[in-house]
């Protein structure tokens, strides 16, 4: 049971990355953006290549988050230069990567099986595969918290958090939003690659279809965690993404304890959405009866 | 100071729903001009101020601010020349964001900015003194969120961001439409004070025909995309509503709005 929790959080710890760069495009910028559909397995599919071809799984990670920052950035130049809709432009970016991750792999799918990955190292110290899980992932979510908290209190991400608020305010004071955009977007794929290849080492493959729905499954993390925890500050804000993306898990877990077939796990996740983002008009409509 | 010559501006060209808003517009304000921009719905007193803020690029003539050819420039890179506020209190300020957050990015206006925290306690006591002119009790209140303020309070911080570092020009759209009579009275108190203390070259539009009169040292009135009447100073002082009523009849437009008939 111990090690069902564990893994539980570990999951949720590993995934809350992908919560958090949905969390700096959804809610942040104000754009729903799908890139992240490709970008995560993009950020599996670096990682495991670069490992099997030995490259050090640490390397390998950082790899991953420079390849999810450039498929980011083309999303936000699409969006901002071409001028298509965000929504379009991440949709766009995400089916190029399709193409583009089987590039890299050269296959559907790659194993990691026998191969060292980050968590081994843990492992070394004789910890069980799912606590090296959860301290790694416990360690990435509190250095991005740390960071992003860093970031957004300095100029130019005090720029990007107006750029999504009014844009036309954030102009007037001199900053270009096109630039802004295009940096939200790049940082927030970086964050969701990464998240992607700790998931794949941990899992110990990486597939090309293993993107599908983390888009969802990363507004329910933020929703649940805004919902459940709060919205204070940015601090608690981000604290609570984190979180969200914990408390999903257990959900997760729990209804597939309670025996729902893990093949209705995404018509669940998208259904959990649903109702929880139309909860203010929900909300708004029952008052006004 | 700004000098524009031969602006021509047509939304929508080649639609049916062409329509051109200026029609060759010349203005030039020496420093420290208090203008006030008068005229009927669709005179196209909006699409010139949002001309010279570079909201859009406008279709011929030259705009120069402070001996810089500022036509090409985009909007961006004219805020630091330019001071706007807007008629919608929402647009001016970051909703979501601090009193103080916004205030810092209003001080940084024109300026590059970088990964440094943004946050500087000495700024802090800077606002403290700023906010406290308005009387509005704000001071206490740094990092309250912008969005739980009245329309009133939010139009006042933004004046007071829109003049926070010096702009050569500051442009007012109704800033003070929005408001209640009240308020909108003290809000354009407190921009006359403002326009004084920092000698600002001033471009106001109102509806408001006795505000027009009474604030500013020139009047200008606008109709189908064209001034058609440009008085300053003692011409200016001996002006009335009257005068500025058989001005409208002679541009013959019928461009007079019941907003202006009624302000």
């Amino acid at each position: 049971m111990t090690d069902l929790i564990i893994a539980t959080l570990g999951q949720g710890l590993l995934w809350s990355l992908l919560a958090i760069g949905v969390f700096i495009t959804f809610r942040v910028l104000d754009i729903a953006d799908l890139t992240v559909e490709g970008s995560f397995p993009l950020g599996a599919a670096i990682s495991a290549t670069l490992i099997v071809e030995g490259v050090d799984p640490v390397v390998s990670i950082l790899a991953a988050a420079i390849g999810g920052m450039i498929a980011g950035a083309v999303t936000g130049w699409i969006h901002t230069k071409l001028k298509i809709p965000a929504l379009l432009a991440g949709i766009l970016t995400m089916i190029a990567l399709y193409s583009i991750n089987l590039r890299v792999m050269g296959k559907a799918n790659v194993s990691l099986l026998r191969m060292d990955t980050i968590y081994t190292f843990f492992e070394k110290l004789s910890f069980m595969h799912t606590w090296a899980l959860a301290l790694v992932g416990l360690l990435v979510a509190v250095v991005t918290c740390v960071v992003l908290f860093w970031f957004f209190g300095t100029e130019i991400g005090a720029c990007l958090r107006a750029t999504g608020v009014n844009p036309q305010m954030i102009r007037a004071q001199g900053v270009n939003t096109d630039t802004m955009i295009v940096l939200g977007l790049l940082l927030s794929n970086g964050f969701v690659a990464v998240s992607g290849a700790l998931i794949a080492q941990g899992n110990g493959f990486a597939d090309v279809g293993m993107g599908v729905g983390t888009i969802v499954i990363g507004l329910a993390s933020v929703i649940i965690g805004e919902v459940l925890f709060g919205t204070r500050s940015f601090v608690s804000n981000l604290i609570s993404v984190v979180l969200g993306s914990i408390v999903y898990r257990i959900v997760i877990a729990v209804v597939l304890y309670l025996g729902m077939p893990p093949n209705d796990l995404k018509l669940f996740t998208a259904v959990l959405v649903a109702i929880a983002l139309s909860l203010p008009t929900l909300k708004a409509k029952w008052q006004s009866r | 100071m700004l000098e524009l010559t031969g602006i021509v501006k047509t939304f929508f060209k080649g639609t049916v729903n062409e329509k051109t808003a200026l029609r060759g517009v010349d203005l030039r304000l020496e420093s420290g001009d208090f203008t006030t921009v008068i005229g009927g719905n669709g005179a196209g007193k909006s699409t010139l101020l949002n001309s010279i803020a570079g909201v859009f690029p406008v279709d011929e003539g030259k705009i120069v601010i402070n001996d810089t050819d500022v036509t090409k420039m985009p909007e961006y890179k004219r805020a630091a020349f330019i001071g706007r506020v807007f008629q919608d209190p929402m647009l001016g300020t970051a909703g979501n964001m601090q009193i103080e957050e916004n205030l810092l990015l209003a001080l940084r206006r024109g300026k590059r900015m970088g990964l440094k925290w943004a946050f500087v306690p000495k700024e802090r006591e800077f606002f403290k003194e700023r906010l406290s002119l308005l009387g509005l009790g704000l001071e206490d209140r740094l990092t309250a969120r912008m969005g739980l303020l009245s329309g009133g309070q939010r139009q006042s911080i933004t004046l007071l961001m829109a003049t926070m570092m010096r702009p050569d020009l500051l442009l007012l759209d109704e800033h003070t439409a929005a408001l209640d009579p009240k308020t909108a009275a003290n809000v354009l108190t407190l921009t006359e004070q403002l326009v004084e203390e920092h000698k600002l070259t001033t471009l106001m539009i109102t509806h408001n025909m006795r505000d027009a009169l009474r604030y500013g040292n020139r009047l200008i009135m606008m109709d189908n995309g064209k001034i058609i009447f440009d008085v300053r100073d003692e011409e200016k002082k001996k002006l009335t509503v009257k005068d500025l009523l058989e001005r409208f009849e002679v541009a013959g437009e019928g461009g007079l709005s019941d907003r202006m008939m009624l302000g």
